[in-house]
């Protein structure tokens, strides 16, 4: 106990410390195995097969994570040791990373002073601490009760963070070992561990090893590559001296209280499930809050899991980036799992679509349900048929089969792939889906070469790209005619609101400029879409544009009760053509309406008007709606207030996600028949039910914007409209249609779309920012040989109006073993997909049953893995796979986001509106959304044009002296710290101090200096990254906009009780322990 | 019996009053067997350019069982023994008497200072459902008339097509309307609302009825001071576009009249009720779909005609005919008027719209196209100014009819409701629109002329003292198109008489026009609801009666038969009627009935008899213009025809004149008295068009000509292919009809008048 107490710097970096469990592990594994302790992170990627001799060592204590290629090659059971050495060869990676690291360490310090020399102390004392735990454990009982002396454990596990992780994790281990079940296993694998003290003496020798290593490793950077995988079970080990650490620690309350929870578990893991600790867990997060509380007051015992040891995600991001960002990823292999969504990559189209149009949660299929079912793995793909593609990358040839149209299975319908089969000297082919055998059209009869392959393939795209497109022939239109160019039609609530707030004389000013950026065709020198405008507040005013007249002329329909469009002919015109007229409507709006005192609003009918309009026109189309309130006028579609907090957290939490009347619905369905999508920008200064109002966009495949209290003075925005405005749709389309190949079938989709009946996806509208989520069961055994393949097409309409089909073909490997499935697997898409079905799930279950859904099958995915799968290792390691390892993360977040945990600044509407925002999201959208990305502004050289690399979403990575900028793909915060250096102050903001900087400020002022002009410029290039306009908050460092701003710090425990990472983790580890006992 | 002629001339030029009978049997019994009822033709704003508007206002008699009577002539005085004169009149003496106590006074108009004064109201209703120039036409007029209304009139415009347009007159810049799905019936309420007249606060006054007058121009945003608008309104008007709306081959455009009336209806009616405004609907077609609807939008189904009306297959009729009369008498109650302007070569659905025009005193105005003369110069002619420069149209007026004791009121036929007012003076048999003492008049002019039937309720037994004289007061409130208000009081006192001593009187004092005119408003009132037979015999049976009770004859000798002169004229009258477009619908669309109707039941004496029996000139090189018979034997080949039906002035060159027309000799200066020829009817045919309203159609024909159908129908075809050879080597010009000609028509009447079967 004395020496853990003399050792009060430890446990500050007992934090850090569960990390180096994790090094210690694999180095130790690196040890055993062969290589020198030092090298292990330089040697990781070399010595991953060393790692994998070493595996059997079992040293892992904590996580492991499977290295992709290592993997493959190491496939053994060991796989997963190997992977957790992979994750060491991550952490080279974050040799480079050490810069942030140097971040780090700054953050830390405030907290507390334990330097890199503290760490070598901190070894030293895992050993003592061992001795100590006893002690340790009265401490931390205060805050957890019975798992007090886990607490102190988790304590301990900061320290081997730092140097002496692995002693001290062991040493715990030892003490606790008796115990601890869960570190007894660990220990076990060790086989210091085993020894129950001795582990500690065992640390010993590894320490010297790991110190090497840990130097650089000061800065944590290197810890926390390979903490990731290890993380859960250090912690356990590290406890007792986390009681001795904790003394140091105490100035550090969030973090103790972070860990604290996450060790809990641990430890009842160990010990026992009866812990109290556990069933916090149990009851989520709410629990977790209180033993935050708790610790509160004592902050001292409850030492934990050190952040760094953890798997990171910016770690990972960094990784794939610097692995695979160099290479283009050629799609002709089956099966192979591309580079993150957060890589910048070329694709090469050879035979497979590119990720960007589709991405699989799992590239390697069970090849029947029962693994299927085992693994609770989703299978599920993610598709964005318009994806926008980079200029280096070609978008899908055009293939024009003439009056015959595209050629097709006569069975499946499904469209000509490089996958389809031709035998019989090329005179017949046979379907990659259903195995139909069809006859080839003698027009497009080829002979085979000596390989069976069709001696032309590589001249036609269907039989060599992944994605491609057809044109349609008139079978494939609406009544059989050809149908006309589309047409966007503007509608702008002019109420009191809508005037008073200035938006609408903004919007005219917006519009007319919008109006040369209607998308068109290829070259076309201007669009084809025709374009209309209609205000209105409790009544509609259409406008007749025609281009003979000399002024506009205004039609007011009254009648909302019975919509109908009051013209024809002068209400959709060409933009040229009229030009004079629409300026001098635009121009006059704002003026006409510029007295009014019309408060309420309709909105089905304006929406029944547009599409009664496009109906009257005989095409398909856009309704563009901005809005500004609660439809209250007396008309269908009429809504109350509603906003009730009270039901949060109820049962009846459900319908405050529903729509208030079917009216909606209705409206939506008869929007899709016509194929009219509608995109709505709400600008609310109150509740305007978003719930309610998004149902029409969501099921028409449009858009819904929120702009909370717009005001016009806020110029900026400006900006926000006229970029959404280009983004605006493309196409219009008909059906989405997805074949796979017999053995899966699709049951499920998400997104935004309507659905007549369980298999064919009805769009109104679809553009390069939606995607659809389509997710497949079992139907029968899959073969291994042929794998599975899936095909895409889309049947729409382009804005010029033409008819054609975008096909996107993939082909998927099939697997027998489990372990080919967790290898293969993307968390990105995993985490889309889960995050999709649970926000879909809040319309009809209490959130609470939701997020225990969740969490389940997170935790059932992760056991099976750890069962079957991994080495066998003691149950209180928590094994991840490396695919895999930021799943509890994500996961985390996903379940702490507003709409499955609000806050109490979060309103309804943003829930509702964040709610149907993610439904369309593609894998890259709800990365970056539910893992905000932080960057630093000052770190890296200001010469550099490079964006600086990300830091951790966690308050502890922030120092006070710097600014980051923080984006999630809606929100974008420049946090300003206190004690930022005045010159950057001036050279930013153009104000002499901290203290006059605007707080809540949403523009930054144009300065010249190198300094401004890269935060403007870094700015800018952000939200060219978004489909949305992100509008910016510059937040003060302990400014009451900080809490805002502290929502989005993902790592940490939220105010409304999300539970921080490493809570989460260990809560994580303690749900997989309960499946596999 | 020159006298009495003079008499009753005089008295319609002083009264604009002609009775059927003047001097009036004294008993119920003695009356009813006169045959035609004791009636008269009454034009109640007859121009009296000698009559000075008096400025004060009128005397009431103080008698509560007479109310309102207004004291007149001193004979009126002895008629109400009871009635005292108010203190105003204490200063009467012989020589300062008020004006109403001088019997040349028999008629007086005051004029009321009292009131608001609200300003004429025009709101056109214009269809835009129309070929292009006649659009263009239509357009130009509306324009036009912009210039001849009274600058400080409001104006309004209403657009329909498949959809009605209620158009924003005060805004600048951009021109706004409100629109209107036209297939959907609104109440007044809906319409008020959706057009944003009622106030925000109005929920709470749901309970009362809109008061206009709390805030007259509050809602005025639809109805601008001409000064204020016109050159907006006349750009506006010039921006109007056809309808829009695609009109696929084998159809009708889409055409909301029923709906655009009602909004128009209900616009006034939410913003100026009881205020004088006149609805001015153009249409161009049909009423094709919405409440109103006469006909489907499918070409290959024809509008109903009078065979399918017979059938009982006019599907919309109904339905239609009851959306109109509902908004009639919407419109009648508010006091408005709507006129009717249908240009159309097929019809139009005058028909099933009739009553608007006939309930509330509006013009119907039928014609083949707005590009036409006929509609240019009818609808300039209604801004036409009298001698005072005032418009000649009158609005909102009641007509109260007062009679003395001996007489009760029957009913009134002419473009009028009744108010329903009842009273000790209200007969309980109704001729025409009866059971009421007063009629609503929303729109009147100098010649509206209405039929008022009376009943003599005298009893046989109660004697009326020799030298009694029955009175009638037709008390007429108005508004004058200066926006006065004026009340014009006619009063009338006629002698009664004994039938059985005094039948020679009576007879002598027959005025055998009004009676032919009167007793033809009973016929085509009755029309409107019976079969055509049945008011054929029914007016047969009269004329029989008449001629048994007033001709001279032997029984059972036809050839012995005579009526006196007061008589004579009247059968030729009946024959005439019962072959006019008035009785008859053969040869006649549903809308043209509807037309003519309408004209006879509002023109006045003179007018309606034109209408009966139109009138022929004669121009030959024989002697000057003459008159003569409408008969075929006036068809001469050597004579030019000039016939004047009232609706159409026909020319017609009989055959030779023909010919030297052909031959161009009116181009030669020797036969320049052959060009005067030609010319002296056109000039005639001019002064008539300049004169009449609605304009007739203008026929230029000659022999053998198509259009000379007009002519040979109108005549009496006393030759006829039946015939022709029976008259040997007559004159004139064969008819090929199997109608009876007014010979075989008089001898059976004589047949059937001596008998004593009937």
């Amino acid at each position: 106990m004395n020496v853990n107490q003399s050792v009060p710097p430890v446990p500050s970096f007992g934090q850090p410390q569960p990390v180096y469990p994790g090094y210690h592990q694999s180095s130790y594994g690196g040890q055993s195995g062969s290589t020198a302790p030092t090298i292990p992170y330089g040697a990781y990627n070399g010595p991953v097969p060393g790692y994998q001799q070493t595996l059997p060592q079992g040293m892992f204590l904590f996580l492991l994570s499977d290295p992709p290629a290592s993997a493959s090659q190491s496939l053994p059971v060991q796989c997963e040791a190997s992977a957790d050495f992979k994750g060491l060869p991550g952490s080279q990676p974050f040799g480079s990373p050490l810069a942030p690291v140097g971040n780090q360490p700054a953050v830390l310090q405030p907290y507390g002073p334990p330097p890199t020399s503290a760490q070598v102390t901190a070894q030293l004392s895992g050993m003592q601490i061992s001795g100590a735990v006893a002690p340790a454990p009265p401490s931390s009982g205060l805050g957890y009760g019975p798992p007090t002396s886990l607490a102190s454990a988790s304590g301990s596990f900061p320290n081997s963070g730092l140097y002496g992780s692995y002693p001290q994790g062991q040493a715990p281990p030892l003490s606790q070992a008796q115990g601890h079940p869960g570190i007894q296993t660990s220990q076990r694998s060790a086989p210091s561990q085993a020894s129950g003290f001795t582990p500690p003496a065992s640390g010993g020798p590894r320490l010297p090893s790991m110190t090497g290593p840990l130097l650089p490793g000061q800065s944590f950077g290197g810890p926390s590559v390979s903490q990731p995988n290890h993380v859960s079970s250090p912690p356990p080990q590290a406890l007792p001296p986390g009681t001795q650490m904790t003394g140091p620690l105490g100035p550090l309350p969030p973090m103790h209280s972070l860990q604290q929870p996450g060790y809990q578990p641990q430890q009842n893991g160990s010990f026992g499930p009866a812990r109290g600790p556990q069933p916090n867990y149990g009851s989520p997060y709410p629990a977790a809050p209180t033993f935050g509380s708790q610790s509160g007051p004592q902050p001292l015992p409850p030492k934990r899991l050190d952040p760094d040891a953890i798997p990171s995600p910016i770690q990972v991001i960094e990784d794939d980036r610097n692995n695979r960002g160099t290479e283009p990823f050629v799609t002709g292999v089956r099966g192979q799992v591309p580079p993150l969504v957060t890589t910048n990559f070329l694709v090469k189209d050879q035979g497979n679509a590119s990720p960007r149009y589709i991405r699989c949660t799992s590239y390697n299929i069970p090849c029947t349900s029962d693994m299927a079912k085992q693994a609770q793995v989703p299978l599920a793909a993610v598709i964005k048929p318009l994806a926008s593609l980079p200029p280096e990358e070609a978008s899908p040839y055009v293939v024009d089969h003439g009056e015959s149209g595209p050629l097709r299975c006569n069975r499946c319908k499904a469209y000509m792939c490089p996958f389809m089969q031709f035998i019989e000297g090329g005179r017949r082919f046979q379907c990659c889906f259903c195995s139909c055998i069809n006859d080839v059209p003698p027009q497009y009869f080829q002979h085979l070469d000596h390989t069976g392959k069709r001696v032309d393939a590589y001249d036609r795209p269907e039989l060599s790209l992944g994605s491609y497109e057809f044109l349609a022939t008139v079978d494939y239109c609406k009544n059989n005619k050809f149908p006309s160019p589309p047409a966007f039609i503007f509608m702008i609530d002019v109420s009191y609101n809508a005037i008073r707030t200035g938006l609408v004389r903004l919007l005219c000013e917006e519009l007319k400029s919008l109006l040369d950026f209607l998308p068109r065709e290829g070259g076309a020198e201007e669009s084809a879409i025709r374009v209309g405008f209609v205000t209105y507040n409790k009544v509609l005013h259409f406008y007749n544009v025609k281009s003979s007249l000399a002024q506009p002329q205004m039609m007011v329909v009254s009648d909302v009760a019975d919509m109908f469009v009051p013209l024809l002919d002068g209400f959709l015109v060409n933009v040229n053509e009229s030009r004079a007229v629409i300026t001098s409507l635009l121009d006059q709006i704002p003026e006409m309406f510029a007295d009014t005192r019309e408060t309420e609003t309709v909105f089905v009918p304006v929406i029944q008007a547009g599409m009664e309009a496009l109906k009257a026109a005989e095409c398909a189309g856009k309704l563009f709606l901005f809005h500004t309130s609660l439809p209250i006028a007396e008309a269908p579609g009429k809504l109350k207030n509603r906003d009730d907090r009270k039901l949060i957290n109820t049962d009846k939490e459900k319908t405050l996600f529903q729509p208030q009347t079917g009216a909606y619905q209705t409206l939506a369905k008869e929007c899709v028949a016509q194929g009219c999508c509608v995109d709505v920008f709400l600008f609310p200064n109150q509740y305007v039910d978003v719930a309610t109002l998004s149902v029409v966009p969501q099921l028409t495949g449009g858009s819904v914007y929120k702009y909370a209290c717009f005001q016009v003075w806020c110029e900026e925005q400006v900006g926000g409209l006229s970029l959404e405005g280009r983004h605006v749709a493309l196409v219009i389309p008909f059906a989405l249609t997805v074949h796979v190949a017999s053995g899966i079938r699709a049951v499920d989709f998400f997104g935004a779309f309507y659905m007549s009946n369980t298999t064919d996806v009805e769009l109104a509208g679809l553009d390069g920012d939606k995607t659809v989520t389509v997710e497949f069961k079992h139907d029968d055994r899959l073969n291994e040989e042929s794998g599975a393949l899936l095909q895409c097409a889309l049947l729409y309409t382009s804005c010029a109006g033409q008819r054609r089909l975008r096909i996107h073909n993939l082909a998927l490997n099939c697997c027998t073993q489990l372990a080919d499935l967790y290898r293969n697997c993307e968390t990105d898409t995993l985490i889309n997909y889960m995050a999709k079905f649970a926000y879909r799930g809040v319309l009809n279950s209490p959130v609470k049953a939701v997020r225990d859904t969740l969490i389940t099958q997170c935790a059932q995915i992760l056991a099976c893995y750890r069962k079957n799968c991994a080495s066998p290792s003691s149950a209180g390691q928590l094994i991840l796979p490396e695919c895999m390892k930021l799943l509890p993360v994500y996961l985390n977040c996903v379940l702490k986001s507003d709409v499955l945990q609000p806050g109490a600044e979060i309103t309804t509407d943003d829930r509702a509106y964040v709610r149907q925002l993610v439904t369309s999201m593609d894998v890259a959208e709800t990365n970056v959304f539910f893992y905000p990305r932080l960057l630093p502004l000052t770190k890296s050289p200001i010469e550099s044009t490079t964006e600086p690399p990300a830091v951790r979403a966690s308050e502890e990575r922030l120092s006070n002296g710097d600014m980051y900028l923080l984006e999630n793909g809606l929100n974008l915060f420049l946090w300003v710290g206190a004690s930022v250096q005045q010159g950057v102050v001036q050279s930013l903001f153009s104000v002499s101090s901290f203290s006059q900087i605007t707080s809540g400020l949403s523009v930054l002022p144009v300065l010249d200096n190198p300094l401004s002009k890269k935060v403007r410029g870094l700015i800018d290039s952000l939200r060219a990254q978004r489909s949305r306009y992100m509008k910016l908050i510059v937040v003060k460092q302990e400014d009451k906009l900080e809490m805002l701003f502290k929502h989005f710090l993902v790592e940490d425990k939220s105010l409304s009780g999300g539970a921080s990472y490493v809570d989460f983790l260990c809560h994580m580890h303690k749900e997989i322990r309960q499946l596999l006992s | 019996m020159a006298t009495y002629l003079e008499f009753i001339q005089q008295n319609e030029e002083r009264d604009g009053v002609r009775f059927s009978w003047n001097v009036w049997p004294s008993s119920r019994l003695e009356a009813t067997r006169m045959v035609v009822p004791l009636a008269c033709l009454l034009t109640p704003l007859k121009e009296r350019p000698d009559l000075p508007p008096v400025q004060y206002e009128p005397v009431l008699c103080s008698r509560p069982t007479c109310k309102a009577c207004n004291i007149d002539m001193p004979a009126l005085i002895k008629l109400f023994p009871s009635f005292q004169f108010p203190p105003a009149y204490g200063g009467i003496s012989e020589v300062n008497q008020p004006a109403e106590l001088m019997p040349q006074f028999s008629t007086i108009e005051y004029m009321i200072q009292r009131g608001a004064q609200s300003p004429l109201i025009f709101l056109y209703v214009v269809d835009t459902c129309l070929e292009e120039d006649d659009l263009q036409a239509l357009k130009e007029s509306l324009q036009m008339s912009l210039s001849l209304l009274p600058p400080n009139a409001l104006v309004g415009l209403i657009t329909f097509g498949r959809m009605v347009q209620v158009h924003e007159l005060s805004c600048e810049g951009i021109s706004k309307s409100y629109v209107f799905r036209g297939t959907k019936d609104l109440t007044a309420k809906q319409i008020q609302d959706m057009l944003g007249l009622t106030k925000p606060a109005m929920p709470m006054q749901q309970a009362r009825p809109v008061q206009p007058q709390e805030h007259p121009f509050a809602s005025t945003r639809f109805l601008q001071p001409v000064h204020k608008i016109d050159m907006n309104l006349t750009d506006l008007l010039g921006e109007l576009q056809r309808d829009p709306w695609p009109v696929t081959q084998g159809k009708r455009p889409l055409r909301s009249t029923g709906v655009a009336l009602s909004i128009a209806v209900g616009l006034l009616e939410g913003t100026f009720p009881n205020t004088g405004a006149r609805i001015m609907l153009f249409t161009g077609g049909p009423p094709t779909q919405g409440p109103g609807m006469v006909v489907g939008d499918e070409l290959k189904i024809p509008i109903r005609s009078w065979h399918d009306i017979e059938k009982d297959n006019a599907r919309f009729m109904k339905k239609a005919t009851k959306h109109y009369e509902m908004l009639a008498n919407r419109t009648a109650a508010n006091g408005h008027c709507i006129d009717i302007y249908a240009c159309a070569l097929d019809q139009t659905g005058l028909l099933e719209m009739k009553c608007c025009a006939n309930l509330t005193g509006g013009y119907m105005v039928m014609g083949d196209s707005f590009n036409t003369s006929l509609f240019k110069q009818t609808f300039q002619r209604i801004f036409t100014k009298d001698f005072n420069g005032d418009f000649r149209m009158a609005f909102g007026a009641t007509l109260d009819v007062k009679t003395s004791r001996e007489l009760k009121i029957a009913g009134a036929i002419g473009p009028c409701v009744s108010l329903n007012v009842k009273g000790p003076c209200v007969s309980e048999n109704e001729l025409g629109v009866g059971g009421t003492s007063q009629w609503k008049i929303c729109g009147l002019d100098p010649t509206s002329t209405f039929g008022i039937y009376f009943e003599v309720v005298n009893q046989h037994n109660a004697p009326i003292p020799q030298g009694g004289r029955g009175a009638i007061q037709f008390v007429t409130h108005y508004q004058h198109s200066s926006t006065q208000r004026r009340i014009r009081v006619t009063t009338i006192a006629r002698n009664w008489a004994d039938v059985q001593s005094q039948l020679r009187h009576i007879e002598a004092a027959f005025d055998q026009e009004a009676a032919a005119v009167l007793m033809a408003r009973l016929g085509v009132f009755r029309a409107e609801s019976e079969e055509g037979p049945d008011v054929l015999r029914w007016l047969d049976r009269q004329l029989i009666r008449l001629c048994q009770k007033f001709g001279q004859y032997n029984k059972e000798d036809p050839t012995s038969f005579r009526l006196s002169d007061s008589f004579s004229l009247y059968p030729q009258f009946m024959f005439h009627l019962r072959r006019s477009p008035f009785l008859q619908v053969f040869n006649n669309s549903p809308d043209e009935s509807s037309y003519y109707r309408h004209h006879f039941a509002r023109q006045d004496l003179t007018q309606s008899l034109i209408m009966i029996q139109p009138i022929l000139y004669s121009y030959s090189f024989h002697g000057p213009p003459e008159p003569v018979l409408l008969d075929s034997s006036s068809i001469l080949a050597d004579r030019i025809l000039l016939m004047d039906t009232f609706f159409q002035i026909v020319i017609y060159l009989g055959e030779t004149i023909a010919q030297w027309c052909k031959a161009g000799y009116q181009d030669m200066p020797e036969y320049e008295n052959f060009k005067h020829l030609l010319q002296a009817p056109l000039d005639d045919a001019q002064e008539i068009l300049q004169a009449r309203f609605p304009m007739p159609r203008y026929i230029n024909t000659e022999h053998g000509g198509s259009q000379a159908r007009f002519l040979l129908s109108k005549v009496n075809p006393s030759q006829t292919h039946n015939n022709l050879y029976a008259w040997g080597q007559e004159t004139g010009a064969p008819i090929l009809t199997d109608d009876v000609s007014l010979q075989v028509f008089m001898d059976h009447l004589k047949k059937l008048a001596v008998s004593s079967a009937c």
